[in-house]
């Protein structure tokens, strides 16, 4: 089938690597730091810095032109790029806390503009399991069933903005999960775990529904690659999410062997 | 005071394990007979759509019955309440409970969905409740033999 998008390649090469040399950037940045606080009291946990550095190969991998330019083509790219960026990569970001690492490394000055965001109330509010599950779960019903899709194969800024919708909204849901930065409140314990069962019931259904119902339609994909396209969207969406939940009754494990078990912990 | 401790701790065991039970019996369910076989869906007196959705949300509630149910076990293991024999009977019964229920109520009773939509039903549904029936009842056998096990190992106590 031919591909409506001709894409000028020559001319694109270039900006096509912004997108990787933001990422590797910001893995720099996260080792500078990690060695610049080293050697202080407390130091870092090194178990951080592997999630992070395996949650930006997986952002790398997801932005390398290559398979930029299959997605763009392909459904199944689309669904590979999906995965990595909306899902797996946010998993082992929030686990490497970049922000803590931040907060640690920052001076005063800012640091304190940082932790007056985490404690203000339109923080608290974006980043409840609620509003998080909504722009996670609500942006991908609003791309996959209207006609968003399509009208981003043709439109370069919104396919930019739907990839860094995908990393936000991902980022943010996670973090609503299993964020490790200290907040005064966070919601209780079993509405997270009740909005992880909505979320996985939520992707479970719509990937199924497009499986089943050909979405997004009028697309310039056949069906059978729609359909493989469902299908690593329901069974890799499931094992993500499968281990989100597994990290999150592991820190309610971890927490509960703090208070039965008084011994001195750091944050 | 030392008995009614064993005696929650033997509890806990027991629904920990039952709660991975019944997640595991959903699974395979849920993965054999709604997605490989494709025989029926959780909720078929309805539109196609609709009994995508009871499928998705008993796909996840069965994830999380099962993540959950595990990492409860492992919390009463680390304070080193755990009860084996209890967990084994409470993870029998909730395999037996789910499929018996699932067989009972929601075919017949409910008749949310059949096993299979086929001329002559009794066979399957025979053999689906005589399963869940045969699984739970080596719960209870299960559950009766902790228990003796319990009793004399606190009379060597008292």
């Amino acid at each position: 089938m031919q591909h409506p998008v001709h894409h000028n390649a020559q001319a694109t090469a270039l900006s096509e690597w912004v997108p990787l040399l933001l990422v590797v950037t910001v893995a720099i940045l996260y080792l500078y730091t990690v060695l610049k606080i080293g050697s202080e009291k407390g130091g870092w946990n090194h178990w951080r810095t592997v999630s992070f550095l395996i949650g930006i190969t997986m952002l790398c991998i997801a932005l390398v032109p290559t398979l930029m330019r299959w997605a763009h083509q392909d459904l199944r790219g689309h669904m590979v790029q999906h995965l990595l960026i909306g899902m797996y990569a946010p998993l082992f970001l929030v686990l490497g806390a970049p922000i803590t690492l931040a907060l640690k490394a920052l001076p005063v000055r800012v640091s304190r503009i940082i932790t007056a965001i985490l404690r203000s109330n339109w923080f608290y509010f974006l980043s409840h399991p609620v509003t998080a599950f909504l722009l996670n779960i609500g942006g991908m019903y609003l791309l996959y069933l209207t006609p968003l899709y399509v009208e981003s194969l043709t439109k370069p800024y919104l396919h930019y903005i739907v990839h860094v919708h995908f990393l936000v909204a991902g980022y943010l849901f996670t973090w609503s999960m299993i964020g490790q930065e200290p907040v005064p409140k966070r919601p209780a314990f079993h509405v997270r775990v009740f909005m992880l069962f909505i979320s996985i019931a939520a992707h479970a259904f719509l990937s199924k529904f497009m499986y089943a119902f050909l979405y997004p339609l009028h697309s310039p994909h056949s069906n059978g690659q729609i359909q493989e396209a469902a299908k690593l969207m329901y069974y890799w969406g499931d094992l993500s999410e499968l281990l989100l939940a597994i990290v999150l009754f592991g820190m309610w494990y971890k927490k509960r062997g703090i208070s039965t078990n008084p011994s001195p912990s750091t944050y | 005071m030392n008995q009614d401790l064993g005696k929650s701790a033997g509890q806990n065991s027991m629904w920990g394990a039952f709660l991975v039970g019944v997640g595991m019996m959903a699974a395979v369910d849920e993965i054999i007979f709604h997605q490989v076989l494709a025989w029926h869906h959780f909720y078929d007196r309805s539109t196609l759509k609709v009994g995508m959705l009871t499928d998705g949300l008993l796909h996840s509630a069965e994830l999380i019955a099962i993540v959950a149910g595990f990492f409860r076990l492992l919390d009463l293991r680390r304070t080193g309440s755990l009860s084996k024999p209890r967990a084994w009977a409470g993870f029998f019964l909730g395999l037996g409970s789910f499929q018996l229920f699932d067989g009972i109520v929601d075919h017949k009773v409910l008749r949310l969905h059949q096993v299979r939509y086929v001329e002559n039903l009794l066979p399957y549904d025979i053999v689906w409740n005589a399963a869940g029936l045969v699984i739970l009842l080596i719960g209870f056998y299960l559950l009766k033999k902790a228990k003796k096990k319990e009793a004399t190992s606190s009379n060597l106590y008292t």
